[in-house]
């Protein structure tokens, strides 16, 4: 058979493409179970880092559950509604309007009768996306701890994000001050808090990234508004 | 006697003297993305060397069936083929490390080193000296990244794979990290001096 024909390089390239493609999609099927499985522990071992908790890689589920011992959902009326959390994307409510999204909470209960409440928040870096966990103490208002991650920020710049020297700032500043919601901010040495907010301090030579930060904070929180405020009423 | 002489080169000379990154220039692209920090320049270089193998042996295998005037487009599905895999078995068996790696993976099948040693080596020989080529050029261009990636996180963090090594007396007495070192024209910059180095012992290949 001629092998320069243009049937032959036809019938070669179908058949090429059939070949990868099955070989694509059986892997694909193949590894999907043990895929979402990872993806599934790594996000449950993202939320266990906001509340200080390192889990062994074997122990992160059985860690999971016993920590978090509720999940639920909340809307921008702060009221609580039905709904999975755990399956809950952040990333598409958090680009919906305040009022029609449906936010996830996890409660965690670290030492009996003491609640933090996690609650996920989602945005763009320089380069890709970015999100993290905020957990907060029971009165809504002072976190608890904090927790970055990135998908592929500048090494050494941006990605310094996902440092404990960055996430930890956050511990102990409060969101609520004298009644007032005051998103915390991320800013550059020198820079003055607009609203007299609480902040951290911004990555050197991460600019966009820690903007990134600020604004998600700003952003994300914001369908959580309703409900904080709340537990803060109520603890008052 | 005489082809292992020619199988032995193909697997050592892209070690130095016919070394993809220094000597053929390829893949320099690469080599500023994943440089910055140790660990990630060194999975990518194990990446490319499990890709180049493969994809050298298959090409080598169907290269006497390959129309000619789509060899460029077979090249490129087995590559790109080949490189979803790999990803799809980091994301299943090394959850964190693809995570780390993510989009730089996706990223080989551009890689020039690839492209250039199928056209150059894998249509014109058998699957077991592709193979070794595969695995000498993929070597050749995992030594230069760690080389640049060592320079780069030592100068630039003060830390080796992820741990601190500059001791922390030497930052109160002054010593700054060279923020410089992080951003990606210091890449090509460590790379020049090292075709300068590495030219400047091989005399054979000034021009």
């Amino acid at each position: 058979m001629n092998k320069q024909s243009n049937t032959y390089t036809i019938i070669y390239i179908i058949i090429l493409v059939v070949v990868v493609g099955a070989a694509l999609a059986f892997t694909a099927m193949s590894l999907k179970p043990l895929q979402t499985d990872n993806a599934d522990a790594d996000k449950m071992k993202q939320i266990l880092a906001s509340v200080h908790i390192v889990p062994e890689k074997s122990e992160i589920k059985s860690d999971f559950n016993k920590y978090i011992t509720a999940q639920f959902l909340v809307n921008a009326a702060g009221e609580r509604v039905e709904g999975n959390a755990f399956a809950v994307n952040t990333a598409s409510e958090s680009k919906m309007p305040v009022a029609d999204r449906k936010m996830p909470v996890y409660e965690c209960t670290i030492n009996p009768g003491d609640v933090k409440y996690i609650v996920p928040v989602y945005g763009a870096g320089l380069w890709g996306p970015i999100w993290g966990y905020l957990a907060f103490d029971s009165d809504g208002s002072t976190v608890y701890g904090a927790y970055f991650a990135h998908q592929g920020e500048t090494p050494g710049l941006g990605a310094e994000i996902e440092k404990p020297a960055f996430a930890d700032q956050f511990n102990g500043l409060h969101l609520i001050k004298d009644n007032r919601y005051l998103p915390i901010a991320v800013l550059k040495a020198g820079q003055a808090p607009l609203n007299g907010e609480d902040y951290v301090h911004a990555i050197s030579g991460g600019t966009i990234t820690s903007n990134g930060v600020s604004k998600m904070i700003e952003n994300g929180l914001e369908g959580y508004k309703a409900f904080l405020e709340s537990l803060n009423t109520q603890k008052h | 006697m005489a082809t292992d002489n020619k199988n032995l080169s193909a697997l050592i000379n892209p070690l130095s003297k016919d070394n993809p990154v220094i000597v053929q220039i390829l893949g320099i692209c690469s080599c500023l993305a994943v440089t910055a920090k140790l660990e990630p320049a060194f999975v990518m270089g194990i990446s490319v060397i499990a890709v180049l193998a493969f994809a050298n042996v298959i090409i080598s295998l169907l290269r006497n069936t390959i129309p000619t005037n789509i060899r460029i487009i077979v090249q490129l599905v087995v590559v790109a083929g080949l490189v979803v895999i790999v990803n799809q078995l980091l994301m299943a068996y090394q959850y964190d490390v693809s995570k780390q790696l993510s989009v730089f993976i996706g990223l080989i099948v551009t890689n020039c080193i690839l492209m250039g040693r199928l056209e150059a080596f894998a249509m014109s020989n058998k699957p077991w000296p592709s193979f070794l080529d595969g695995i000498g050029n993929g070597v050749g261009y995992a030594i230069i990244l760690i080389i640049v990636a060592f320079f780069r996180e030592l100068l630039g963090s003060g830390t080796l794979w992820g741990y601190q090594v500059i001791p922390q007396n030497w930052y109160d007495h002054g010593y700054a990290n060279n923020g410089l070192m992080i951003l990606p024209p210091m890449a090509l910059i460590v790379v020049a001096c090292i075709i300068w180095v590495h030219r400047s012992y091989n005399k054979d290949l000034q021009e």
